[in-house]
């Protein structure tokens, strides 16, 4: 499938707000950052902006923004509808909690309710997301039950390394943050090393025997394409990596995505004062550049069936 | 609504037979001609006297070359919208602007709500749906929606323009959900198939498979035996054995 960039920045991105949103509000429902109003501010502040960077990306590759809105009112069948629709809801829960958080500077009833829906509608958002792809039969990289999951711990993962380095920040860092950010990190890395072992040895859903009907006469070879020009579908659809390609960026992704932000993370725990904080905004930079990867490759590497009527062995 | 009906009325769809199909893409062009200007905005090209030219069409012909040695055969090969009864491309929609109707089973795109998201495309297996780029919607393939029940053109031209544009009558229109109709006994009659039925979609379109090829090795030889005049002995039968050996020459 096309990488296209509008789509990985919009998936990146918004799972990273959705997943700093989600982290904040456990936290401010079941922790104690509730008595200090700037986490809200800022933590609430920047997650709400990733998000609706995010979002806002994703209408960039429309052909007409103007009707996005019209995008709210098929969530009865179509993943992408419901995405829209609880990203938007996911905002109401957050913008109560931020404010009572800014306000009062306590935990308290409406803190621990607000948090705890925030953070179950954030994560909900992301699993939509993560189905918007798991939902299409037509790609096999993508039509497997583990995609979603990973998405909602992609999302966590970028969600608790943001947040350890905004805590560290306003001096209100604390060991537990940047445990889970590192166990986060290594699950991620797990989850996504089986995802790809899965893909390399995924059986292909059809060929071109099965596409044209006409397996039973023999080997199918292209005598002629319809076109002399690669059409929208061969453009859209057609996009692929080379194996070699795709080793080297998967390492690439493993490094910066995974293990190199678990290591600057190890780092900030044990250092202090700006060396630690360095470290910790160097573990969100490497993470979300290593994120980009890992998204691009996410596309890159995904075959889709119909180009078995295009001289594909198989897809 | 991208919530698919139960059942349709009707299940309108094509037959094409891949035995008659020659390939010469008139099928291919005249839906061009008439979605061009027909139902929905035109079907766009981009730069198209360029370099590297393409648009949107709703019906591609591909030719592939199937088999080894004196058994391979050429198989040409239309590809368009099947109508399918169960199709993602409705159901992942997130406008409504991609549904089924429910009277005659036909996949139509709404061009005045979809928002070009292509999402739909990526899940029709069967490539049938191309974006225009020039209208930023989604464009397929609409069974000559604004044809088949026109009543100011003749009757006969009240069928998709591909059908009617085929001189081999390589494609049938007609009800697939009605087992007495024409279509559907050349289906049952000739074998008629589903593109991929493993992705589950339910095409209402039905292929025809190539007849069997006749047999190479029982065919007569079509190089006649020659007769001569083998002992000439008048001089009149010599002037005939020459004549003959320079005429057969
Ligand atoms: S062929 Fe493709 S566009 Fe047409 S109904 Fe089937 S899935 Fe949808
Ligand atoms: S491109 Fe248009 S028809 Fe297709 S899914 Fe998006 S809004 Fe629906």
């Amino acid at each position: 499938m096309h990488p296209a960039y509008s789509v990985i920045i919009f998936t990146t991105f918004s799972g990273a707000g959705f997943g700093l949103m989600a982290v904040l509000g456990f936290e401010a429902a079941f922790g104690e950052i509730a008595r200090h109003w700037l986490i809200g501010l800022l933590g609430l502040g920047l997650a709400a902006a990733l998000a609706i960077a995010g979002l806002l990306s994703s209408t960039f590759h429309l052909g007409h923004p103007e009707r996005a809105w019209r995008a709210f009112t098929q969530w009865r069948s179509s993943w992408l509808s419901r995405e829209g629709v609880l990203a938007v809801a996911t905002f109401i829960p957050a913008a109560i909690l931020g404010l009572t958080w800014i306000v009062t500077a306590r935990p308290g009833v409406i803190i621990t309710l607000t948090g705890i829906v925030t953070a179950l509608l954030a994560l909900a958002t992301v699993y939509t997301t993560g189905m918007i792809y798991q939902s299409l039969p037509t790609i096999r990289a993508w039509h497997r039950t583990i995609v979603a999951p990973i998405y909602i711990l992609l999302a966590l993962m970028s969600g608790v390394v943001i947040a350890h380095a905004l805590l560290l920040t306003l001096a209100q860092g604390d060991r537990a943050m940047g445990t889970a950010a590192i166990m986060l990190l290594v699950a991620s890395a797990i989850a996504k090393l089986t995802y790809w072992h899965q893909i390399d040895n995924a059986a292909p859903l059809a060929t071109p025997g099965t596409a044209t009907g006409l397996g039973q006469f023999g080997t199918i070879r292209t005598l002629e394409h319809p076109h002399t020009m690669a059409n929208y579908v061969m453009r859209e659809m057609g996009y692929s990596i080379g194996r070699k390609h795709a080793a080297k960026l998967r390492q690439i992704a493993v490094i910066a995505a995974f293990a190199l932000p678990a290591l600057l993370i190890a780092l900030s725990l044990t250092g202090n004062g700006l060396a630690a904080l360095a470290a910790s905004w160097g573990a969100v930079i490497t993470m979300m550049a290593g994120l980009f990867v890992e998204r691009w490759l996410f596309f890159a590497e995904a075959e889709h069936v119909v180009m078995n009527y295009y001289g594909a062995k198989s897809a | 609504m991208t919530t698919l009906p139960t059942t349709t009325q009707k299940k309108l769809g094509l037959v094409i037979d891949l035995d008659t199909c020659v390939g010469c893409q008139a099928c291919a062009t005249s839906c061009k001609e008439w979605n061009t200007t027909g139902y929905s905005a035109p079907l766009s090209d981009e730069n198209p006297y360029g370099a590297d030219p393409h648009g949107a069409w709703l019906n591609r012909v591909h030719s592939f070359d199937i088999g080894e040695g004196d058994t391979s055969r050429t198989v040409h090969f239309p590809r368009s919208c099947l109508h399918c009864e169960t199709p993602a491309c409705v159901t992942v929609c997130p406008t409504g602007a991609s549904y089924k109707r429910a009277e005659d089973g036909i996949v139509l795109v709404n061009p005045d709500t979809c928002i070009g998201c292509k999402l739909c495309s990526w899940a029709c297996a069967y490539g049938a749906r191309e974006y225009d780029h020039t209208d930023g919607v989604m464009k397929k393939c609409t069974l000559c929606v604004d044809r088949i029940y026109n009543d100011h053109i003749p009757q006969e031209d009240r069928i998709p323009a591909c059908v009617r544009a085929c001189p081999t009558g390589a494609r049938h229109f007609g009800d697939l959900g009605d087992s007495t109709s024409d279509v559907s006994k050349l289906v049952a009659e000739r074998g008629g198939y589903d593109l991929m039925p493993e992705m589950g979609y339910k095409p209402t379109n039905k292929y025809l498979p190539p007849r069997p090829k006749r047999d190479g090795t029982t065919a007569p030889k079509t190089v006649a035996k020659t007769e001569h005049i083998s002992d000439p002995k008048s001089s009149i039968e010599r002037l005939f054995a020459f004549a003959d050996k320079v005429l057969t020459r």
